[in-house]
């Protein structure tokens, strides 16, 4: 479901001419893959300003984060699978099975940081309200408080060593509520095949380090000013009907 | 900590030591060094009136922290090592204490919590430790250009050129996927006889637990560029060959890495 969500063929909003550049060489990429009939990703809009999760997460940190990292998991994304094809055509095992990492890698990455996205919003559009309704109680009953949930993501996201995700998850065959971290940019599924991703926050030193520095515990504190709950109650609220 | 590998880059650390003037990673680190070994620290126990203090300090790098301007800042510098090499050191030091881990060498504690790949919890704070000390020795102001002598024959003999190491290790170091490095290696047993090699580890890891003998590492964790480069970690990677890399440490450790293997 979220996977359809992101395959629209929306374009980039025109945002510099660097970015113009790029943009055009993705789409027509994406173009010349597209006529082919192939799907092709592209980088979701932010329903924000780059200014606008100041100053929790700042306007330098979004924008490289989107323009920059996101964009370019895409643009892999796409590559590797236009090679998979190709691999496939021509019945070439072993590249189809070294294609698999760049796939996980970047397919993974595309797949985060969209739910990433989703999971924030500016103050003033309910950015750091906690949850109410079903999703609110049940972190209550699963985790014991608001506070204890919130602690519980922090401490895993400053233990997790190099890069990764710390991630609010719905285990949807027991309808619990789970707190995992995943490496690198695998999707919080290869965590288990019934774990469905809530939120997310991205633990990558890219996603904090301009404004945080080395101090990861800050970022954990201060994101939360800025999480949105609209997403993660609808997702959750769908699997538990 | 006294090894063979270690004890190679003992020469530098020692005149970076003896070096006077405005420097101020020496001084800052020279005075930590004595507060450490003469202070009660938390991370000490008491055995009657002997204090046991802290078994690892936190080496300086050989050379001012802003001697390697423009092309890795000192504002890098100081957290990468003021903060982050730092941390490892303090958190390594807790947790050994009390442990058989606090009578070995920094390298037998990297192969022991390696544990085979199952990895044990002081593993990430003694590799990163280990790995930092050995990546501000890869560098040296005024770095960059080629290697000679014996080290560019082995590299001739086993990459063909001396392009072609660069190659690999730029290629590594830029595929290195999430947080890691990428190193140029000595094999003391190898089976091809191509006794030089580039490998990319993830996270802590590094060649020490595969065997091999490090000769030459590059960070490419996101902290060790993403101040002075943000994204762009190939632009970091190629500054790093051109202007940073220090090719006497490297025929140095490859002097070291053939005595042992002889």
């Amino acid at each position: 479901m979220a996977l359809r969500a992101i395959a629209s063929r929306k374009t980039l909003a025109a945002l510099g001419s660097g970015l113009r550049a790029q943009a055009r060489l993705a789409t027509t990429a994406a173009a010349a893959a597209a006529s082919r009939g192939l799907v092709t990703f592209s980088l979701p809009d932010l329903p924000y300003d780059y200014g606008a999760l100041e100053p929790a997460v700042s306007a330098e940190i979004m924008q490289l984060h989107h323009q920059k990292h996101h964009q370019s998991y895409v643009t892999n994304y796409n590559k590797a699978l236009e090679q998979l094809e190709d691999a496939v055509a021509r019945d070439d095992a072993p590249a189809v099975v070294k294609l698999q990492s760049a796939i996980k890698f970047n397919g993974g990455g595309h797949i985060n940081h969209s739910i990433f996205w989703k999971n924030l919003a500016p103050i003033h559009e309910g950015g750091g309200e906690p949850p109410k309704g079903s999703l609110g109680w049940a972190i209550d009953a699963d985790f014991g408080s608001w506070e204890a949930f919130v602690q519980k993501m922090n401490a895993e996201g400053a233990a997790l060593q190099g890069s990764g995700w710390v991630w609010l998850g719905l285990d949807k065959e027991f309808k619990k509520l789970v707190v995992e971290t995943t490496a690198n940019q695998d999707p919080l599924v290869t965590k288990g095949a019934d774990l469905v991703p809530l939120i997310g926050i991205d633990v990558w030193e890219h996603a904090y380090y301009l404004q945080y520095k080395n101090a990861k515990p800050d970022y954990l504190k201060n994101i939360w000013k800025v999480i949105d709950w609209k997403y993660a109650s609808e997702v959750y609220e769908k699997e538990c009907r | 900590m006294a090894t063979a590998t270690v004890a190679a880059t003992a020469p530098l650390s020692n005149g970076f030591l003896l070096r006077r003037g405005p420097n101020e990673g020496a001084k800052s680190a020279r005075g930590l060094q004595w507060t450490k070994n003469h202070r009660q620290s938390p991370s000490s126990r008491r055995f009657g009136a002997a204090v046991i203090t802290a078994k690892f300090d936190l080496k300086p790098p050989p050379y001012p922290l802003n001697a390697l301007e423009p092309h890795m800042s000192a504002n890098t510098l100081s957290f990468h090592w003021g903060k982050h090499h730092r941390a490892y050191v303090d958190n390594l030091n807790k947790q050994i204490v009390g442990t058989e881990l606090e009578a070995k060498s920094l390298e037998d504690i990297v192969i022991q919590t390696y544990n085979n790949g199952d990895l044990l919890p002081p593993f990430n704070n003694a590799a990163q430790i280990w790995n930092h000390d050995f990546f501000w020795e890869s560098m040296k102001p005024g770095g960059g250009g080629k290697p000679s002598g014996e080290l560019l024959k082995l590299i001739e003999r086993d990459f063909g050129s001396f392009e072609k190491l660069c190659e690999e290790l730029r290629a590594a170091a830029a595929t290195q996927f999430g947080s890691g490095w990428a190193w140029l290696a000595f094999n003391p047993r190898p089976s091809d006889g191509k006794e030089l090699l580039v490998v990319k580890s993830p996270n802590a890891v590094n060649p020490l637990v595969l065997g091999y003998i490090p000769l030459l590492t590059i960070d490419v964790w996101e902290h060790a560029y993403y101040l002075d480069y943000q994204n762009r970690r190939p632009d970091y990677i190629s500054i790093f060959m051109e202007k940073l890399v220090s090719w006497d440490a490297v025929s140095a450790k490859l002097e070291v890495a053939k005595a042992q293997a002889a």
